[in-house]
């Protein structure tokens, strides 16, 4: 058999090595960048370029950040909003799947018939709007939460997963004179980690990273979020201020540092956590992903 | 007559009442946050005011969507949110087909996985970051593209990238496929793993050399997923978000990013013209449903399993 590693095998290895890492690297280098001018001397940026590392190290931006009550009550916000709305979804979901798998459930059909329709007619956005101001969820806390509770496709991805459950293990616990709550909670439920990790970082990754309900919905600043107020900033800075974007964040305290700085940091911080997450439920996700595409 | 499948359908309901309990206050939330919003239509019909509300507001029959079709606004954010969906949807395929084959000729699998975990990152991370990133790179004050294209003498001063209309959907695109691109060869990635790896083996000992094994064999294996996907996007092609849009846009570039939904929010909140704005949606979902539908016969006639 002829060995086939060429001269011009070779150099298509080189070649697809180089793009990959030039790719890789055009990917990691912006968050490193806002990483090193986040941990540098706000003034020292100003004067000099920083790329990779500090010129002169120090913690003070995120401090000063941490103080302001504005970005502070906005953590705290995202933390609840992302905890509290991932466990609520999370619940309800597995739930309404759970029963969408059951075949005997006597109204399986129009509730999958409702879901499907729901994908594909939506009122749009101002009669959205509307209901939610007549239901007076507008400037609270729920309206982070409930709109969004149950998503169609969400349940759908969970429900596929039970679909592919064996039969006998449902009947096991049937036997064993286990209720629907028990079989879901402690049969079901155990087997379907992969799942429910792939769905658990969806939905904390889509609360950690939503804005725009915040903008649309609570005017008042003792709601706002993370990513709203770093949102408020990007605009500040593009002198882009719309009436709704201006307010407490230009406070005397962050007049400290430079508005480049300030985003910078808070770039950071609304990404890290993200970073600390995914490598974990990686191996995970790609399973779910392709449970959710077959689906498709 | 009917008195016997009522008295079965109770019979089922009391039987079945925890799944009942599971499933109807959730259906109610969908119905609530899907369904009930669709009232508001009638406000597309009326000339609405929110001192009126809908119950009082007068009927003006198809008179909005005739101001709507008329507008020449319209007209040109129609064209920006076709432009731009169709600009992100080929530059995404063709990255993501070229980069899973690129990455399927990796034999390090070390390095494989630094390549696709890090290019997976920016999926994650909220559009907010991601546009601050790209204006804080593009600024013409000190930003990174611009001192690297004059220190490589290709400009000589600062380029504000973000003030020029048309270049917005260029910037615009490379910045979803930036986001994407690493996220979206997951699924082509799987399907390679998949194809019968006798195949290459055959094709080796007939002395099939690297690309022709890709051309001949990978790349056909890719193309029922691939015009499957392409499909399917091709559904939601009116349907696309405006949070991009929205955060990397200002008002030297509102010609060229103002896409279908910011309009609608425009013509009701900016300027109150509420009747319009709910006209626009209708026009949107339709436009939507009907592209659906359409692609779902398509992919039917094509023989694969069709949407629903």
């Amino acid at each position: 058999m002829r060995k086939r590693t060429t001269a011009g095998g070779v150099v298509f290895n080189v070649l697809n090595y180089a793009m990959l890492s030039v790719l890789t690297i055009c990917t990691i280098y912006p968050f490193l960048n806002l990483l090193a001018v986040s941990l540098n001397e706000s003034l020292d940026s100003l004067r000099g370029q920083v790329y990779l590392w500090p010129n002169s190290f120090t913690l003070e931006n995120y401090k000063i950040v941490f103080q302001n009550d504005a970005l502070y009550g906005a953590t705290i916000r995202s933390i609840a909003r992302t905890v509290l709305g991932t466990a609520l979804s999370l619940i309800c979901s597995v739930m309404l799947a759970y029963t969408l798998s059951r075949k005997e459930f006597f109204l399986r059909k129009p509730i999958n018939l409702i879901m499907i329709v729901s994908m594909y007619v939506s009122g749009g956005l101002i009669p959205t709007y509307l209901l939610i101001k007549n239901i007076g969820m507008t400037n609270s806390f729920w309206v982070y939460i409930i709109p969004g509770l149950v998503s169609v496709y969400n349940v759908i991805i969970i429900r596929s997963f039970f679909d592919q459950l064996p039969e006998g293990l449902i009947e096991a616990g049937r036997i064993d004179g286990a209720n629907e709550f028990q079989t879901l909670f402690r049969i079901v439920l155990p087997v379907s980690m992969p799942v429910l990790a792939t769905i658990t970082l969806f939905v904390s990754v889509g609360h950690w990273n939503s804005w725009f309900d915040n903008y649309l919905y609570n005017t008042r600043d003792n709601l706002n979020l993370l990513q709203y107020e770093l949102m408020k900033i990007l605009m500040q800075s593009t002198q882009q201020v719309t009436s709704n974007a201006t307010g407490s964040v230009a406070s005397e305290s962050l007049r400290q540092i430079t508005p480049q700085t300030i985003r910078a940091t808070m770039t950071i911080i609304v990404t890290v956590p993200i970073l600390f997450v995914y490598p974990f439920l990686q191996r995970y996700f790609i399973q779910g992903i392709m449970i959710g595409a077959m689906k498709e | 007559m009917n008195a016997v499948p009522r008295q079965s359908l109770w019979k089922k309901a009391r039987s079945q009442y925890q799944l009942l309990i599971m499933a109807v206050p959730f259906v109610l939330l969908i119905i609530l946050f899907s369904y009930v919003p669709l009232w508001g239509w009638i406000m597309a019909f009326q000339k609405y005011t929110p001192v009126k509300g809908i119950m009082g507001s007068e009927f003006v029959g198809f008179d909005n969507f005739v101001t709507l079709f008329n507008d020449d606004r319209f007209l040109l954010v129609l064209r920006n949110t076709l432009v731009m969906s169709i600009m992100s949807l080929v530059v995404g395929f063709v990255g993501a087909i070229a980069l899973a084959l690129f990455l399927n000729e990796i034999k390090n699998a070390a390095f494989k996985r630094v390549v696709q975990t890090v290019t997976y990152i920016p999926h994650f991370v909220s559009m907010v970051v991601i546009a601050n990133i790209v204006l804080t790179f593009l600024s013409p004050d000190g930003g990174f593209v611009n001192l690297l294209l004059m220190k490589l003498g290709i400009i000589h001063e600062p380029v504000y990238f973000m003030s020029k209309g048309p270049w917005f959907w260029v910037i615009h695109t490379l910045t979803l496929l930036w986001k994407e691109l690493g996220w979206s060869t997951i699924i082509y990635l799987a399907v390679i793993a998949g194809l019968n790896p006798e195949t290459y083996e055959a094709a080796e000992v007939d002395g099939a050399g690297r690309f022709q094994k890709i051309w001949h064999i990978s790349i056909p294996g890719l193309m029922p997923t691939a015009t499957m996907l392409l499909i399917l996007s091709l559904g939601s092609i009116v349907n696309t978000g405006y949070e991009s849009q929205f955060l990397l846009g200002n008002q030297l570039t509102r010609d060229y990013y103002e896409v279908l939904d910011l309009y609608a929010m425009n013509l009701s909140f900016g300027s109150g013209q509420y009747s319009i704005g709910v006209a626009l949606s209708i026009f949107k979902c339709f436009v939507s449903l009907f592209l659906v539908l359409s692609v779902n016969k398509l992919v039917k006639k094509a023989g694969q399993s069709s949407l629903f």
